[in-house]
Order: structure tokens, then C-alpha cells, then sequence
């Protein structure tokens, strides 16, 4: 790639740049070829990048205020929330920012979904991906813990659980998990300290992410292999900066939305109340983003049974690559995997409604459901799919549909501007 | 797109049917009350707080404490915005234990502006005990603790009936419509005139839960009239800069032939 033919321009910038090649990098990053049709589905990967940013500053000030401690954790917040300078703003971006976060990963997954991009030759871009999202939840998780409410003690209480459904050794993982007999002091100490750890970690997948990505380079709407630099590319900068910019604002207005005039509304009331472990509150819940998978575990009359359905959710994304088996990237121009695409985000959905429901009645009935439908997407659907589809005729490049005006690009540029 | 549309109508579909179907658990509908904070640029009343303090002070305090509130909270921009010497008139009421001395000795002494508002039990054990097993919650955070916040916390204090025919009470147990559950330990705080408003309204119990209401709300989200505030100049910034850097995109895009 151009980071080879890449020569500074100053002498001082020469025998930098050939020690390391700094100025390189930054030279690749601005020319790097990019699809000029990508759709703002694609902005996605900008804006995660800086809520991961933002999560991080914020963080760092809230470590330096806040209190790791059972008995002090709670004060601490409302100290955070009551005395320091402009803390209610620092922690309200915090936790709002998390929802944020998520909200941008789904899309972003669901775009890869959509678009093929998980296939030859991103594999690992996609793996890589998923690794980020596991690391995201835990961190997530146990950042919902550190407040200390009633919802931070009995969602850890219950995830926590989860492992003693494992045979023989379950019950000792979670004692040593808890570092105690039941949630406590050690716990919270330790969730504290791996909630500061894995944002850096995931950091260093993000730069891998990108890395990976650079290789083969965008996927894009049509989901054709396109030569690079050529008339199909722009420059990433000024093009797609100025567009990931664009939407990242769009993002921000709602973000600053719902941090200075609904802060609490995708909270839990309950983790306003001071953890007890006396009082299980009446229902527990995890955060919005998790409800699909808790659906999923719940509907499992078995502890292990459910507990293995739900990470296998997760972990059947990993080889979803091969599960796909057409060689067709975008669902544009795949009309029955579009339809069963569609189905699929609808059945996410009601999961996630499910999972905020009590586990009964019409509710678990529909869990189950959707829990079967899940996994037959993966397993049965989209090998079967890709087998039998006849899928509608490709483009040959991205200017082409554009130049030509021919009915069935044309039919595909069309859609690419409503989906 | 025919399944976009889908899509959307399941979305709306949630939306509407969420917050329905977790209000009809075993609750009667809330009172909704039109609350001066409210909306984007909501403000506090600010003789509602002052007088909602009264009652907290006079009436809710004896029992319930709120101890991550200080005195001079009392005085700051956005709350109740009591005087200097009000808010030190009002924090040297109480008697607060400090210490230890030079001596070694605990010491009582005049509460100051920094103290923490103080509490009416040393500690929720003793609160448990002196309330017949039921502790009354600190009042700091209430609002956000509970679903419908201030709506939910007027709607219990007005919401005092005599039970229906057939529901028997254990003695110390009250009815109350919009308690989840129905039932209560704290018997009806506010009864007309329990408060004498110095600014000379009318102690009705619906003014008195309005206002302790307002006050909690403040206790709960003290920063509520910077953050509204702030949130406006925000959201204005950040809406004229994403139309400049629309358009700076639009002039980018238009060298080369393709749709941005």
C-alpha cells in the first residue's frame, strides 16, 4: 500500500520516518482507498471509536473520584452526582454513553449481517469484531455493578450465578469468582479493577479491527471486490472524514439528548437504591442491550441448558463466515436471504422484549420461540439459503450501475438509498 | 421496502405497549401532575421548594433522613435559593455530634452550612425498629428510586383511602391506591394545616404533597436547572455545527460524481 512509496517531504521528517515510520502511517491513513458508496451505515465505525474514546476520558475521571468500596461505593456516586465540578455531566455521558456505545455495535453488526461483510476475505475483521462486543459486555457489566444498587448487586448476583451451573466445579468458579461466599466487598474491588482493565484492551483490538480492515480494505453496499485506487474510491480524507464527522454529530445530538433531558430513562429506578442484600427486588433485569441474550437463558427450563444457548448465541457469530455459504456479499442482490434477514432483526427485537418480561405466560412461550428461531437462522437457514438462492445478477463495479443506468443496478442503487 | 416498514411498526409497536404493560402490574394509573421541571427547559418553583423544605423539615424529617444533602445546598443556584443567613439560621437548628476533642470526648455543637443534613436515627436498624419493621427510605435520591419519580411520590401522599370492603389490615399497615402492593407502613403524613406556610398559602394536603414533591425532585436531580440549561446551548451548538459541516460536505463531495 502507499505507506511504501511514502517519502517526508522535510529532512527531519526523512530520518524520522525511517526510523519509524510514523508519518507513513498517517500518510496511508489519509489516502486509504475507500468505496465512494458507502452508506451511512457505514459512519458506524467512526462514531464507535469515539464513544469508546469518550467512555474512556470519562472513566479515567470517575476512577478518580469514585470509591470501590461496599459500604462507600453508593455515596460515592452521589459525591460524584452532588459535589464534584460538573461530575452529574461526566457520570451521566458515562452511563448514558454505554447505551450509546451499544446502540452503535448493533447497528454496526447488523450492517456487516446485511451487507455480507463478514465473508472471505474479512473473516478475521469479523472475529476480531466479535471479540471487541464480548469484551464490551463484560465490561458493561461490570460497570453497572460499581454503583452498588439494588439492580448492580442482583444482576451480578444472578450473571455470576450463572457459572455454578457448570458441572463439578460450577460452585467453586463462583466462589472464586466473588472472591467471597456471596457477592461482596472483594467482588465489587475486583469487577472495579477489570472495568478499568478491558477498555484498554479492547483499545488494542480496535487498532487490530482497523489493522485487519486496511488489509483487504471496505467492504461497500454492492458488496463486489473493487480495484483500489480507482474511479470506484475516494481518499478517506477529506471524503470520508468529513462524512463520518457529519454523522457522528447526528449521533451526538441524540447522545446529548438523552444525557441532559432523559439521563435516567434507560436505567433501572432501582439502582437508585442502595444495594441490600436482604431485599431481591421484584424484578431483575439487565441493561437494555443484554435482554436478548437473558430471553434466551431464561427460556431454557434447564440452568446449564440455558447458560450454554446463551453463550452460544455469541459464540455461533464466530463462525458465521462459514455457515453463509453464498458467495453473494450483499443482501441486495440476495431477495430471499433479505427476507429472512428482515425476520431475523424482528425476532433480536422480540427477544429483547422478551427478556424485560416475566418468564411466564404468553412471554415464555414466545422466548422459546424466538429462541429456536435464533439458532435456526444460523445453523439451518443460511446454509440451506446460500445453496438454493438464485440470487440477482452483480454489477460488475460500483461506477458502472451509476454510469450505464441499466434496470437491474439501477434497481440496486435504488435500494442502497432507502436501506 | 415492504419489510422495513415491518420493521418500524414492531418498533412502534414496543414503544407504545412497554411502559403499559409494566404500569398495569398490580397499579393503579398514576396521577399526572404538570410539573414546572418538566420539559427542556424546566425550571424548579422556586416558593414551592422553600416551601416543600417546610414541610420536609417540619413533618418528613422526623422519620426520613436525607443524608447526602448538605445545608448549603440550601443556598446554591437552582434549589430552593434560601439566603446566607437563612441557610445558617436553618443548618444552627439542629444539633450535630462531632468530634472527637482534644479530650478524646464526643461533642455536640450548632450544625454550619457544611454539615450533612442530619439524620432522625443513628442507623437504619434503629429506623426499622422505631417504624414497626418497616424503615422509611433516605429521601436523597427518592425520586429517581422509584417508577413514575415525582409522579409516583404525589400520587402515594394524596392516595390515602380507606380499604376496599373485604381487605382486612394488620394493625400499622395503611391503604394506599398507588402504593405498589397497596399496602403502607407510613400512615397518612400530610393532613390539613400539619403545616403553617409562612408565606401564607393555603396548606391544602394536595399544595403540601406538590410542593414536599418539588422538593424532593430538587434533592434528587439538583443539577436539573444547569443541566436543562446546558443541554439547550448544547444541542444548539451541536445542531448549527452538524448543518456547517453538512454543508462543507456537500461542497467536498461535488468534485467528484457521486452521491454523498
Amino acid at each position: 500500500m502507499s505507506e511504501h512509496d511514502y517519502i517526508p517531504k522535510s529532512k527531519a521528517g526523512k530520518w524520522f520516518n525511517d526510523r519509524l515510520p510514523l508519518l507513513s502511517l498517517a500518510s496511508h491513513l489519509t489516502d486509504y482507498p475507500t468505496p465512494k458508496n458507502l452508506n451511512y451505515w457505514w459512519t458506524f465505525g467512526g462514531i464507535l471509536t469515539f464513544c469508546l474514546l469518550t467512555q474512556i476520558i470519562t472513566g479515567i475521571v470517575l476512577a478518580m473520584h469514585y470509591v470501590a468500596h461496599a459500604d462507600l461505593a453508593f455515596a460515592s456516586v452521589e459525591h460524584i452526582m452532588r459535589n464534584v465540578n460538573y461530575g452529574w455531566l461526566i457520570r451521566y455521558i458515562h452511563s448514558n454513553g454505554a447505551s450509546m456505545f451499544f446502540l452503535a455495535v448493533y447497528i454496526h453488526i447488523f450492517r456487516s449481517l446485511f451487507y455480507g461483510s463478514y465473508k472471505s476475505p474479512r473473516e478475521v475483521i469479523w472475529i476480531i469484531g466479535l471479540l471487541i462486543y464480548l469484551l464490551m459486555m463484560a465490561a458493561a457489566f461490570m460497570g453497572y455493578v460499581l454503583p452498588w444498587g439494588q439492580m448492580s448487586f442482583w444482576g451480578a448476583t444472578v450473571i455470576t450465578n450463572l457459572f455454578s451451573a457448570i458441572p463439578l466445579v460450577g460452585e467453586s468458579i463462583t466462589t472464586w469468582l466473588w472472591g467471597a461466599y456471596s457477592v461482596d466487598n472483594p467482588t465489587l474491588n475486583r469487577f472495579f479493577s477489570l472495568h478499568y482493565l478491558l477498555p484498554f484492551l479492547i483499545l488494542g483490538l480496535v487498532v487490530l479491527h482497523i489493522w485487519a480492515l486496511h488489509v483487504p480494505g471496505n467492504n461497500n453496499p454492492v458488496g463486489i471486490d473493487i480495484k483500489k485506487p480507482s474511479k470506484d474510491t475516494v481518499p478517506f480524507h477529506p471524503y470520508i472524514t468529513i462524512k463520518d464527522a457529519f454523522a457522528l454529530l447526528m449521533f451526538m445530538i441524540i447522545f446529548a439528548g438523552f444525557v441532559f433531558f432523559a439521563p435516567n430513562v434507560l436505567g433501572h429506578s432501582d439502582n437508585y437504591i442502595q444495594a441490600n442484600p436482604m431485599v431481591t427486588p421484584a424484578h431483575i433485569v439487565p441493561e437494555w442491550y443484554l435482554l436478548p441474550f437473558y430471553a434466551i437463558l431464561r427460556s431454557v427450563p434447564d440452568k446449564l441448558g440455558g447458560v450454554i444457548l446463551m453463550f452460544g448465541a455469541i459464540f455461533i457469530l464466530f463462525v458465521l463466515p462459514w455457515l453463509d455459504t453464498s458467495k453473494v456479499r450483499s443482501a441486495v442482490f440476495r431477495p430471499v436471504y433479505k427476507q429472512f434477514y428482515w425476520i431475523f432483526v424482528i425476532d433480536v427485537l422480540m427477544l429483547g422484549y422478551m427478556g424485560a418480561m416475566p418468564a411466564e405466560g404468553i412471554y415464555l412461550v414466545l422466548a422459546r420461540v424466538g429462541t429456536i428461531y435464533y439458532f435456526l437462522h444460523f445453523i439451518v437457514i443460511l446454509p440451506v439459503v446460500g445453496l438454493l438462492e438464485k440470487t440477482d445478477p452483480i454489477p460488475v463495479s460500483i461506477a458502472e450501475p451509476v454510469l450505464s443506468g441499466g434496470a437491474e443496478p439501477s434497481l440496486a442503487k435504488k435500494d442502497n438509498g432507502k436501506i | 421496502m415492504e419489510k422495513f416498514k415491518l420493521v418500524k411498526i414492531f418498533i412502534i409497536l414496543i414503544i407504545i405497549i412497554f411502559p403499559k404493560t409494566i404500569n398495569s402490574a398490580e397499579q393503579n394509573e398514576l396521577l399526572e401532575v404538570n410539573w414546572s421541571f418538566k420539559g427542556l427547559t424546566g425550571k424548579f418553583d422556586r416558593n414551592s421548594l422553600q416551601r416543600g423544605f417546610q414541610v420536609y423539615k417540619e413533618v418528613c424529617s422526623s422519620c426520613h433522613s436525607m443524608q447526602y444533602l448538605s445545608y448549603r445546598n440550601l443556598g446554591e443556584p437552582g434549589g430552593p435559593e434560601f439566603s446566607e443567613e437563612e441557610v445558617k439560621a436553618i443548618a444552627a437548628s439542629v444539633e450535630i455530634t462531632d468530634g472527637p476533642d482534644s479530650q478524646g470526648e464526643m461533642f455536640t455543637r450548632p450544625g454550619r452550612p457544611s454539615d450533612k443534613f442530619k439524620s432522625p436515627y443513628p442507623n437504619v436498624n434503629a429506623s426499622t425498629v422505631a417504624n414497626g419493621g418497616a424503615y422509611p427510605p433516605d429521601m436523597s435520591v427518592l425520586v429517581k428510586a422509584r417508577p413514575g419519580g415525582a409522579n409516583y411520590i404525589y400520587s402515594v401522599l394524596v392516595g390515602y383511602e380507606d380499604p376496599p370492603a373485604g381487605m382486612i389490615l394488620d394493625p400499622g399497615v395503611y391503604y394506599n391506591k398507588y402504593m405498589i402492593g397497596n399496602k403502607i407502613k407510613m400512615s397518612a403524613p400530610l393532613l390539613e394545616g400539619i403545616v403553617e406556610y409562612t408565606d401564607g398559602t393555603q396548606a391544602s394536603v394536595d399544595q403540601m404533597a406538590k410542593d414536599v414533591t418539588t422538593f424532593l425532585s430538587w434533592a434528587a436531580e439538583p443539577e436539573l436547572e444547569e443541566r436543562h440549561k446546558t443541554g439547550v446551548k448544547v444541542l444548539i451548538y451541536l445542531i448549527l455545527l452538524t448543518i456547517l459541516v453538512y454543508l462543507s460536505m456537500r461542497r467536498i463531495w461535488s468534485r467528484i460524481d457521486s452521491e454523498v
